[in-house]
């Protein structure tokens, strides 16, 4: 597959490309460049890190895009061992825009539950884009649901450009769906940690989205609605979607800083669309440490720090 | 020179554009042109073809009180702009321009109040305040009804108009689906009663938050409830939408609300079910 760059990567796949070029030269001639080539790692290093260091806002928006990120499944793969997905809401059908299942992280039982994008057109018309209908909420608050019976903990995955705009998602009560699962999920008595590991698009990411710890990958965005509908509402032009993401502060530190998040996990340098395996690594640790410390707490002390933690958020004068 | 023409005055010769505005009102529905004192005795629903026209939070809170009297909580809060948000204006002067005009402080009115005797918590949305958009205001006042209600063990009623979530608070608004929603269970884990109107219009994060949470959801005849707008859904299905999509009528249909209810007979309505509950 081809790689997909974006224009502020540009420079860094070049440079990329020469050291290559320099490295089959020198295997087929024999002639050792390796004084030249270890400068040009150098400058590359250099160059990922004065790239990746100085992102805008928007340019993080485009990296939580990235058509080569890891979704979903690439992370289950890598931390999850044991997986069985699980199908269906048991009303209507199975959405596989919203996927879930169960397996062991670390060796403990955990219920996984996330949106799921494709890779690529075929995936893509499969996953519906990652933009979930009704019986995807309903099918992740029946496994919730049965996670909290079993008292296991639910991690769930953010990745979403939104729930799905369309005549049967709202004739199937996509609002009632998402609600329901706000309502539920902040009662939900067990342990529940929500990490945004890509796109959180207004209410199709909160549908999945609250729990006792908001964790979110470095370069991710989350926000009321998408820079793109932001700009094309108040600024009559959804090109403008760059002032947008701006205004509305949508990154990982945004988050940090307005009290919505509670832990970035940082990328390995370059972005995580650059280094999979690495980045699993780190997450798995996270999501490690993070529900060993859930999981000492009551149920009781558990859902009054959750409760506590939504009621905080907001700014108003009185 | 033309055989016939007109020598006396025009019968209507601009008559009509001497009536101030809003003494008549003319139904956008069926035409009819109704004195507003007539429609206002009417709960402001068209004599003739019952066309709801919109009416706002104070009208609501008068409309069910024990005779329009109700006592206003939490007056003071107001948004604060925590983004420093200016595109394409500074938020901080929508707010104000919204206070000026509406003489509101905020999207929401709460209040205490009774209806048929019985005590209630109702917050009634208010359109007039930018789009009756909720922010952490909003949230905040919406969620201290609530609070309201399970200190005085007393329903809950929540009267719902708006366009969604407020833009010009980011995630923060976002947030505010998450706190209204949490607190309605709390509610629920006490055994009271919550019961959500539905009116024009009801969208985006209000409908996915507390407006579809409702142990009975009502909605006035004719009102727009959905989760995602109309332009919207039009652009990704790329083909015109049915007639009557995202009306109360149709979610009726869907099995996405309990009932509509003309205005004229919502306190007797909502009665009901308080009596219900008591008895």
């Amino acid at each position: 597959m081809a790689k997909i760059i974006l224009d502020f990567e540009k420079k860094i796949y070049d440079l990329e490309a020469r050291i290559g070029e320099l490295k089959t030269s020198s295997e087929l001639s024999g002639y050792s460049v390796d004084a030249e080539v270890e400068s040009l790692s150098q400058k590359l290093n250099e160059l990922i890190r004065e790239t990746f260091s100085n992102l805008s806002r928007w340019q993080r928006v485009q990296l939580a895009r990235h058509p080569d990120r890891p979704y979903t499944l690439d992370y289950i793969q890598r931390i999850i061992t044991d997986w069985v997905e699980l199908h269906g809401d048991r009303q209507f059908g199975d959405d596989k825009s919203i996927i879930g299942g169960i397996g062991l992280l670390d060796g403990m039982g955990v219920m996984i539950i996330g949106h799921q994008k494709g890779r690529n057109v075929k995936e893509n018309m499969k996953r519906n884009y990652g933009m979930p209908h009704p019986e995807g909420y309903r099918k992740a608050l029946r496994l919730m649901k049965m996670a909290e019976k079993l008292k296991k903990p639910v991690i769930t995955i953010i990745d979403t450009p939104g729930a799905y705009p369309g005549i049967e998602a709202e004739e199937r009560g996509q609002s009632e769906a998402i609600a329901r699962n706000l309502l539920e999920m902040s009662r939900l008595r067990t342990p529940v940690i929500n990490m945004v590991i890509g796109e959180g698009a207004s209410g199709g990411a909160l549908g999945i989205g609250i729990g006792d710890r908001l964790l979110m990958l470095e370069n991710t965005w989350y926000s009321v609605i998408s820079p793109e509908g932001c700009a094309s509402i108040l600024l009559r032009d959804a090109s403008k979607a760059k002032e947008a993401a701006e205004a509305m502060r949508v990154t990982a530190q945004d988050m940090l800083e307005l009290g919505v998040a509670d832990r970035i996990i940082e990328e390995p340098l370059g972005g995580a669309h650059r280094h999979y395996d690495e980045t699993a690594l780190r997450v798995r640790q996270v999501l490690s440490e993070e529900l060993k410390q859930l999981t000492r707490l009551s149920t009781e002390e558990l859902l009054k720090r959750r409760y506590k933690k939504i009621a905080a958020i907001g700014v108003y004068s009185e | 020179m033309n055989w016939f023409v007109r020598t006396k005055e025009k019968i209507f010769s601009g008559v009509r554009k001497q009536i101030p505005d809003g003494i008549w009102q003319k139904c956008p529905k069926c035409g009819e042109v109704i004195y507003f004192k007539e429609l206002d005795k009417n709960a402001r629903v068209c004599t003739k073809c019952s066309y709801h026209f919109r009416i706002y939070s104070e009208d609501y809170l008068e409309l069910l009180a024990d005779n329009g009297l109700f006592a206003e909580f939490n007056i003071a809060i107001s948004s604060e702009d925590p983004l420093k948000f200016r595109i394409p204006k500074r938020y901080t002067d929508s707010i104000q321009t919204a206070k000026r005009k509406t003489g509101l402080n905020e999207a929401v009115r709460t209040a205490e109040l009774t209806i048929q005797s019985i005590p209630v918590v109702v917050a009634a949305m208010d359109f007039r305040f930018i789009g009756g958009s909720m922010g952490s205001a909003v949230g905040e006042k919406i969620a201290r009804a609530a609070d309201r209600a399970l200190k005085r063990n007393i329903p809950l009623i929540i009267i719902s108009a708006s366009g969604g979530a407020r833009m010009q608070e980011g995630v923060l608004s976002l947030m505010q689906m998450a706190k209204t929603s949490a607190r309605l269970s709390l509610l629920a884990e006490k055994g009271l009663p919550y019961i959500s109107v539905l009116t024009d219009p009801t969208t985006g994060g209000v409908s996915a938050s507390y407006a579809m949470l409702g142990d009975i959801n009502i909605a006035e005849p004719g009102a727009l409830i959905g989760f995602a707008g109309q332009r919207v859904i039009k652009q990704t299905i790329g083909q015109d939408l049915p007639n009557g999509f995202q009306r109360s009528e149709f979610l009726l249909e869907k099995g996405l609300i309990d009932l509509i209810c003309d205005r004229r007979q919502l306190k007797s309505t909502i009665y009901k079910f308080l009596q219900f509950n008591y008895a």
